[in-house]
């Protein structure tokens, strides 16, 4: 019998032959080992992999243009699983004068691209930029964004988001609004939302606007209505989100308006009495 | 310089038997003759004003600023060869990037300075380069308050209340040292500033120049590093050129008047 500790319990090297680590251990580690022991004969079929899953992570960003800007939200979660853990995230960044990022998924990512866009907005508008030149604006924002992503997925070491980028076109005036994803798939509308909100939000966005072309019909008002009325139906009918959230408003007239610490006013939770099949109180 | 023709000067990094480094030497000269550049370091942030020699008429006016930003809490202007002083701000900003790429904070001024010195002094030491032609004047405010370096070819590089290089140093030198840094705020230096790089003019009369102010002050700029905004700089230079015709005794009792006006 082997006394040490260790090998207990485990098959008999002599009846089975050493026991291979590497099937264990494969598919995480094997770009290191290989490169690290020349003497090791196995290789893994599997290429280095990195993040594959986001750990904690923010839901929906949704989004609208009005006639003179765009309107984005955002709640204040931070979600560790199903546990709400951070109810104090800001999921808004402003980039340079009137360009906002919303962002969903992973929140250590978001926080990398928060400073790729600090650095971004540095060397665009603060390097010799004294006199006003070219303005760092959402397009530019947004293709360089979507090259970041595009390019991590491509190194199959995504940044786990869904990015919404809002603000003006070259012209100034025209109002922005455009996706890019973790994949680097990009796409504009009028009415976007990520996350739950894609499937929840966007049709109630979408009764307001619907078809691209007809945001210059909507009022600031009735955007931001139309804003706050999906945040509070998502709040009811997401379970990994916040009834806190920060709203941005930005105006082509230079108007930026960042609000902060909203509530979804106007809850009903009546109905939820009646609610079975759920929670404990099984019939 | 007696030792011209002895051979101790056609190589970097050689000393001559009396200990003197030519080359650094010859690079402040190359600086002596540029336009001048001050900074001030007051109680509530900085200020940094360069004399920008208009060499052609054919030149838009305003363009070509002459000051930089080295991160966005951090500014300089330098006398000197433009094109080493650019190569100098390219470096500063790889510090300051590097910087806050490890911390996740930004550089604060000494630490950058610190970095910008090793740097600069390496050039001292290699036959295959030659000093910067620059000194350079770095400004910026951080977390515990303002600063201001001046750096020299030779890579020394110490902090200052007030700095002044270039052609009209000693002029600008002997106005900063008659100023109360304690107690000036970066208002009012803008006008002192106008002033001194007016006065700093006489020494290079037969040119015409363009004044180039900026600061940085948690109070007035949210502690970023930009250009003074343009009816401050327009009042000051007014102020500058009134003085420029008066005599010195009158110069102070303005000064007075200026200091009530801006308490008022």
């Amino acid at each position: 019998m082997n006394h040490d500790p260790f090998k207990w319990g485990r098959p008999n090297d002599a009846t089975y032959g050493a026991y291979n680590h590497h099937i264990a251990q494969a598919t995480p580690y094997a770009y290191e080992e290989q490169h690290a022991s020349s003497t090791s004969t196995t290789t893994s079929s599997f290429p280095k992999m990195n993040t594959q899953n986001p750990i904690i992570t923010g839901t929906s960003v949704i989004s609208l243009k009005f006639k003179d800007g765009v309107i984005l939200a955002a709640d204040n979660l931070g979600s560790y699983g199903s546990l709400a853990r951070f109810t104090n995230i800001e999921r808004l960044i402003r980039v340079g004068k009137e360009t906002i990022v919303g962002i969903s998924g992973d929140i250590s990512d978001l926080q990398q691209i928060e400073r790729i866009l600090e650095e971004l907005e540095t060397t665009q508008e603060v390097y010799d930029n004294f006199d006003g030149g070219d303005d760092l604006k959402a397009p530019h924002v947004h293709e360089y964004l979507s090259r970041v992503m595009y390019n991590r997925r491509s190194n199959m070491n995504p940044l786990w988001n869904a990015i919404v980028v809002g603000g003006f076109d070259k012209d100034g005036k025209t109002p922005f609004l455009k996706y890019v994803d973790l994949l680097g798939v990009t796409y504009g509308s009028s009415t976007i939302a990520t996350g739950f909100g894609a499937h929840l939000a966007v049709p109630l966005l979408r009764q307001l606007i619907p078809e691209d072309k007809d945001y210059v019909n909507i009022t600031e008002e009735q955007a931001r209505e139309c804003i706050l009325n999906a945040m509070t139906v998502l709040f009811y009918r997401d379970a990994r989100s916040l009834d806190k959230f920060s709203l941005v408003t930005v105006k082509n007239d230079g108007e930026f308006k960042f609000e902060k610490e909203l509530r979804c006013e106007g809850q009903r939770w009546k109905f939820a009495k009646d609610i079975r099949g759920y929670g404990s109180a099984q019939q | 310089m007696t030792s011209i023709g002895t051979g101790y000067d056609l190589s970097n990094s050689v000393f001559s038997p009396d200990g003197r480094n030519f080359q650094v030497e010859y690079a402040m000269k190359a600086v002596e003759n540029g336009g001048t550049s001050i900074g001030l370091k007051c109680k509530d942030g900085i200020v940094l004003a360069v004399e920008k020699i208009i060499n052609s008429k054919l030149l838009v006016a305003g363009s070509n600023k002459r000051i930089q930003t080295i991160d966005r809490h951090i500014g300089v202007a330098y006398s000197g060869l433009l094109p080493d002083g650019r190569h100098f701000v390219n470096r500063g900003r790889d510090e300051a990037q590097s910087f806050k790429s490890l911390y996740k904070s930004a550089v604060s001024v000494p630490h950058l300075m610190d970095r910008l010195g090793i740097y600069v002094q390496n050039y001292t030491c290699y036959n295959s380069v030659r000093p910067f032609g620059i000194v350079a004047i770095v400004g910026g405010v951080d977390e515990n308050g303002p600063h201001l370096y001046m750096i020299e070819p030779s890579g020394t590089c110490w902090g200052y209340t007030g700095a002044a290089t270039g052609k009209g140093r000693q002029t600008a030198k002997s106005e900063l040292e008659k100023l109360n840094f304690e107690e000036l705020t970066v208002r009012e230096a803008i006008k002192v500033a106008a002033k001194i790089i007016d006065q700093a003019h006489e020494d290079n009369k037969d040119k015409d120049y363009e004044l180039e102010v900026t600061w940085c002050s948690l109070e007035e700029t949210g502690g970023k590093h930009v250009h003074v905004p343009e009816d401050l700089l327009q009042e000051a230079i007014k102020l500058a050129k009134e003085d420029d015709d008066d005599d010195d005794d009158e110069e102070e009792d303005d000064d007075e008047e200026e200091d009530q006006e801006m308490e008022t």
